[in-house]
């Protein structure tokens, strides 16, 4: 039983990252609204960062900003493991403002749908197509 | 439909969880993620391109060539927003009656299809949704406005040494223009800043991106290969590759700075740039 | 890396998102999104991804939020679920 207490709380993070995916595809399938459909593709794309960002952890290290001086003899001996990993940073920071530009085009996209449509609910908009 | 999503969701999760299992234990320094390639970039940033900040110096020069087409997304994504929501001039209506505001004295005037006022810098043309502006949010804005724009610039030019860069620092800049289109009106924010004024932007930025990368390939050296920009900067390789970075984050924040208020204006007012939020 | 305030943050992103998810209303959904977005900046502050975290509240705490309202504005905050 303890066991299974220590893995549930060591790998908490991990846990959230499932749980926040699980509800942005849900919210992705299911809800009628296509605005809420939006909000919830936002919330897996956290998710997955959120993963990312969980794998560079390390204990005992700091920021990936090395410390450093200023002159020709400033150079310290940099150790690896002083250091976060800062790969998945990189490859989440650009997909974080690539998100917000997707954000905005689907935004676009439902405006346009509103006002052809005159609803953001997805049945109403399906209705409406079968009756033309 | 709820019921089949449910199912794809459950079986999806449980699937991550059997997954999450055979992770490695978190923060542990000896996972496999941090333990091949990482190592060498924490490790010989410093003296291969003389910027602290790893993250800065990954993102624009040893993944540069990644970071310019994310550019290039950013404004694709850009012009998706401009054709998808804007309607031109010629075919967006007039409305039948328009309201002028007497700006001396407050009054409003309405103006039936037709009638014309007479040309004096007096009147300014208001939506049929405006409300007075609000003098304390107006003014506290026009206070905050300029320092939001300096801490901008800052996070830009102060990249390499701390957190921030071009992405950071552009969106810093385009939410300072957004700011002003919410505390005023959305034609304020258009005066100052056109909308062709801003299609430009976006392209400029992306092409100091790819003029820089081609600037190396003319220098005989790879596309993005800073350290050719050596000869130009006078300065030695390793400098140069740790300006070549400031150059191309510089481009970054053009290119954000102006698609974020694109796309902002275009969302706000749905293409039609008259009545905006 | 202080545990107990981890743990706290992971917790009410969860009742974050699953608020911005119920909420019936669209102006609310997106308000609760920001607030959702911001503590995901806060987490990833305290993981140590500094970056990440700048980013997050510039861009999803920020302009996120602020195109969400637009476009509620331009569209209707009615929704049924």
């Amino acid at each position: 039983m303890t066991d299974l207490i220590s893995t549930v709380i060591a790998k908490y993070n991990y846990w959230i990252y499932i749980t926040l995916m699980m509800i942005g595809l849900y919210a992705m399938i299911a809800k009628n609204n296509l605005v809420k459909k939006i909000v919830g593709m936002n919330i897996f794309q956290t998710a997955i960062i959120l993963f990312y960002v969980s794998i560079g952890v390390k204990k005992g290290a700091t920021i990936p900003i090395l410390e450093h001086g200023h002159g020709p003899d400033a150079h310290h001996v940099v150790h690896a493991v002083d250091y976060i990993n800062p790969l998945p940073h990189v490859l989440m920071l650009t997909a974080i403002v690539v998100g917000v530009a997707t954000l905005g085009v689907a935004l676009a996209l439902a405006i346009r749908i509103y006002n052809n449509y005159n609803t953001l609910e997805e049945d109403e908009i399906l209705a409406q197509i079968r009756e033309k | 439909m709820k019921i089949i999503g449910l199912i794809i969701v459950v079986v999806t999760g449980a699937l991550l969880i059997y997954a999450a299992a055979d992770f490695p234990a978190w923060s542990d320094p000896a996972s496999p993620a941090s333990t091949y390639l990482s190592p060498h970039f924490i490790e010989k940033t410093m003296e291969e391109t003389s910027v602290p900040n790893i993250v800065t110096a990954v993102l624009a020069d040893y993944r540069g060539f990644d970071t310019m087409f994310e550019t290039t997304v950013i404004f694709s994504a850009g012009v998706v927003c401009f054709f998808l929501l804007r309607i031109s001039r010629r075919e967006e209506e007039e409305p039948e009656t328009r309201y002028y505001r007497h700006v001396l004295t407050g009054v409003t005037i309405q103006l039936k299809e037709g009638y014309k006022i007479p040309p004096s810098d007096d009147f300014e043309r208001i939506d049929a949704a405006w409300t007075p502006p609000d003098l304390i949010i107006k003014t506290g804005c026009r206070i905050l406005i300029p320092f939001v724009q300096l801490f901008a610039l800052y996070v830009i030019a102060h990249g390499h040494h701390s957190p921030g860069g071009g992405f950071q620092g552009g969106v810093i800049l385009g939410a300072s223009i957004i700011l002003l289109a919410i505390s005023h009106d959305l034609r304020t924010a258009v005066r100052r800043m056109s909308e062709k004024l801003m299609a430009i932007l976006c392209a400029v930025g992306v092409f100091i991106y790819a003029g820089t990368g081609a600037l190396c390939l003319l220098l005989k050296l790879n596309f993005l290969d800073y350290s050719a920009l050596a000869e130009v900067l006078h300065v030695d390789p390793i400098t140069a590759r740790s300006h070549g970075i400031l150059i191309v984050e510089i481009g970054v924040g053009i290119a954000v700075m102006a698609t974020m208020i694109w796309i902002y204006n275009n969302v706000s007012s749905a293409g039609r740039y008259r009545q905006g939020l | 890396m202080i545990w107990p305030i981890d743990l706290a943050i992971l917790t009410l992103v969860v009742v974050a998102a699953i608020g911005a998810l119920m909420v019936k209303d669209l102006l609310g959904a997106s308000v609760l999104f920001g607030a959702y977005s911001f503590m995901m900046c806060l987490l990833w502050s305290i993981m140590g991804a500094v970056d990440v975290a700048f980013t997050e509240a510039s861009v999803g705490a920020g302009v996120s939020t602020v195109f969400f309202v637009a476009a509620v504005f331009r569209t209707s905050r009615r929704t049924r679920d």
